[in-house]
């Protein structure tokens, strides 16, 4: 299958290696992957802070760079979403919210293609080491993503998937929230981590390269040993 | 003495809170709670899905015919005896009742829990008219007592623990130092007896107003609602324009979804159903029955679907139970009468978004309320939507050119290529001040996603 894929910006340009592992694993998969050399970002910081124009002008340059694709995969559940509510950024019968409906309807985030689109489940990924999932919120409540990466996480060799109370918490990063109420955003945080230190867990992994940058940011502060993983990077280990 | 509280200074109001060692261990308790407890009914019920499908176009249906299905309500329950008042705002509305007590020389009045009540600061209103009110749920008496506000829609003292108002009673009631819940609860009880039995009139709030037959409906678990409307003289019911629904079977959906979704039971202790029907001066029970029936802003959300879906609010209170934020904060913070996700959703809706622009960022999108929402509120759309307005109507000048700037730069991939070079050799030029107080920021890798890509192929 051909797939563009839309790496996102934070990936592109702070967790890199997210995206090259999702490259690793769709090719392992079988794919012919792509990297549009126009892709810059969704527009979903402006979305989400009300600022419509600027995320429309974005949303466009995005519908451009993608319009010819066939498949586009996201490694983000957060981009996903922005790009299954880009039609409604658009006027009525505008060529764009045409486009921007096309788009919506063959994008998938990345452990929900692999799992629902391929069918794959063993990657013959393997990682030795204690794993909590994340649910990142905008997967899991705006595309209901919560069996699959789990699924994907059982498969892989030595990783043992620990179960946490607070697994489908908010990590409390939410794009531009967490520089906007910094206290609030990690009060949240903290909340959620409570049990974690207590699982003996080495890893917290989750498919958003945002919420992996709160909780690592926060983790490190606090001189935790505990790393953050992008799903893709443990399916691309081995 | 502390400023009083102001959606313009949620920012302040939300860190007082995280400083607050007490309030943070009450409000985790009692929102994990009630929660667990919400989750637990919801998981009981099976057909839950359908059911709050079934509410919300109940709701739509009503609220594209509102105008109709008020004067049905209205002329039902004129037809019972009932006296109705249209109130355009608040004060109106205070108006109404202050001259209803004052046409009955009544000064002594006893008020069963209204948000609505709160919405239009009846209490304050009537203590000026020399009218004496008092809250008579157990939650509203102890921050009535305490001179506070409530900081949950349907726990008002949720902010307080078991020794503060042991604490208050024992500064305000003069009794024996006790921590004891049964102690203090029949210090409220008798206290309270009293109060009811010297009442002149009753005001309460309406959970639902059936437009078929002029009923209304008050959900509680305390028993002090069915005495407020019953034992004084004259019952004062204040709603908003939105609670009416078509037919009494149309209970048989809401019934079953606002219990579940604010304490997690099945069924409240007291569900009331009053139908008019005054009784003569010397038999028992009121002889005076008035609804007063409240805009405040309400009609002013029906004109689009976005902003519509927030009179399907049925006040249950269990989008502040799962909020992250709220968890952290609590009520107080919002500094507005309704708090939390509704809160920041209805707020600039009712009452304009020039001082309450803050409320609808007051939130990391998360979800969680959209889904615990038992009418099928998307209140994470209405967030965004309220943003896009504040920020099209208010926006500082220096964020208008920031994400000017940005959106200059992520249209063309060279321009992105050009700034985010510049930040990786310049990394001042990020925008991350903030981030860094209490976390590490990583800073932009060295080689991106592209140059990889480009390296590789």
């Amino acid at each position: 299958m051909r797939v563009s894929l839309f790496v996102s910006c934070l990936v592109d340009q702070v967790r890199p290696e997210a995206g090259i592992s999702a490259v690793k694993v769709l090719k392992q998969a079988g794919c012919d992957v792509s990297f549009p050399q126009g892709q810059t970002c969704c527009g979903q910081p402006a979305f989400n802070s009300g600022h419509l124009p600027e995320a429309c002008r974005v949303a466009s340059s995005f519908l451009e760079v993608f319009a010819d694709a066939e498949v586009i995969v996201v490694p983000s559940g957060s981009c996903a979403a922005m790009i299954s509510h880009m039609p409604s950024l658009f006027a009525e019968g505008s060529r764009e919210k045409e486009l921007a409906e096309a788009i919506a309807r063959k994008t998938h985030e990345f452990s929900s293609f692999l799992v629902n689109n391929l069918g794959v489940q063993n990657l013959g990924a393997r990682f030795a080491g204690r794993v909590v999932w994340h649910d990142a919120c905008h997967a899991l409540r705006d595309l209901h993503i919560k069996s699959g990466p789990r699924r994907l996480l059982a498969e892989v060799e030595d990783l043992e998937l620990v179960n946490w109370s607070a697994s489908d918490a908010c990590c409390g990063f939410g794009g531009t929230f967490a520089v906007k109420h910094p206290d609030i955003s990690v009060a949240i945080l903290d909340s959620k981590l409570k049990e974690l230190e207590t699982l003996g867990v080495d890893a917290v992994a989750s498919g958003d390269a945002g919420c992996l940058m709160q909780i690592e940011g926060r983790l490190d502060r606090q001189r935790s040993s505990i790393q953050g993983l992008h799903l893709a990077e443990i399916l691309a280990s081995r | 003495m502390k400023a009083p509280l102001s959606p313009e200074r949620f920012e302040s109001q939300a860190a007082e809170a995280l400083n607050d060692t007490q309030l943070q261990d009450a409000l985790q308790k009692a929102t994990g709670l009630f929660a667990e407890k919400r989750g637990a009914a919801v998981d009981a019920c099976e057909e839950w899905d359908s059911l709050r499908e079934h509410a919300r176009l109940i709701k739509e249906h009503t609220l594209l015919h509102l105008d109709e299905y008020l004067e049905n309500f209205a002329a039902q329950a004129e037809a019972s005896g009932v006296q109705v008042h249209w109130a355009r705002d608040g004060e109106e509305a205070c108006r109404v009742i202050e001259d209803i007590a004052r046409n009955a020389n009544a000064t002594r009045l006893v008020k069963s829990k209204s948000m609505t009540t709160e919405e239009i600061h009846l209490n304050k209103a009537l203590q000026v008219a020399e009218i004496d009110p008092v809250e008579t749920d157990l939650g509203e008496w102890i921050i009535q007592l305490a001179g506070e506000t409530p900081s949950h829609i349907i726990a008002p003292a949720i902010h307080k623990s078991k020794e503060q108002i042991a604490d208050l009673f024992v500064e305000k009631l003069a009794i024996e130092p006790t921590t004891e819940v049964e102690e203090l609860a029949a210090t409220a009880r008798k206290s309270l007896r009293r109060h009811f039995a010297e009442a002149d009139l009753g005001v309460s709030g309406v959970n639902f107003a059936v437009a078929e037959t002029g009923s209304i409906l008050i959900l509680e678990n305390e028993g002090n609602a069915r005495m407020t409307t019953t034992l004084p003289k004259i019952h004062i019911a204040l709603m908003g324009v939105e609670k009416v629904i078509p037919r009494f079977a149309d209970l048989a959906v809401f019934l079953r979804l606002l219990p579940r979704s604010g304490t997690g039971q099945k069924i409240t202790t007291y569900q009331s159903i009053l139908t008019g029907n005054p009784r003569p001066s010397d038999e028992e029970g009121p002889n005076q029955i008035h609804v007063v029936i409240l805009d405040n802003g309400r009609t002013g959300m029906l004109a689009k679907a976005v902003t519509r879906q927030a009179l399907n609010c049925i006040r249950c209170g269990a989008c502040l139970n799962v909020c992250p934020v709220y968890q952290q904060v609590g009520g107080h913070a919002y500094g507005s009468v309704y708090p939390g996700p509704i809160g920041a959703v209805i707020t600039p809706q009712l009452t304009g978004i020039e001082k309450t622009s803050r409320l609808p960022f007051a939130s990391s999108l998360c979800g969680a309320c959209r889904d615990a929402c038992p009418v099928g509120i998307d209140i994470p759309e209405l967030l965004l939507h309220l943003r896009a307005e504040i920020i099209s109507r208010q926006s500082r000048l220096s964020a208008r050119i920031a994400f000017r700037m940005w959106a200059w730069a992520m249209v063309k991939p060279w321009r992105y290529s050009l700034s985010t070079n510049l930040a990786r050799a310049f990394p001042f030029l990020l925008p991350v001040g903030r981030w860094k107080v209490n976390r590490s920021f990583p800073g932009l890798a060295p080689n991106s996603f592209r140059k990889w890509w480009k390296d590789s192929s």
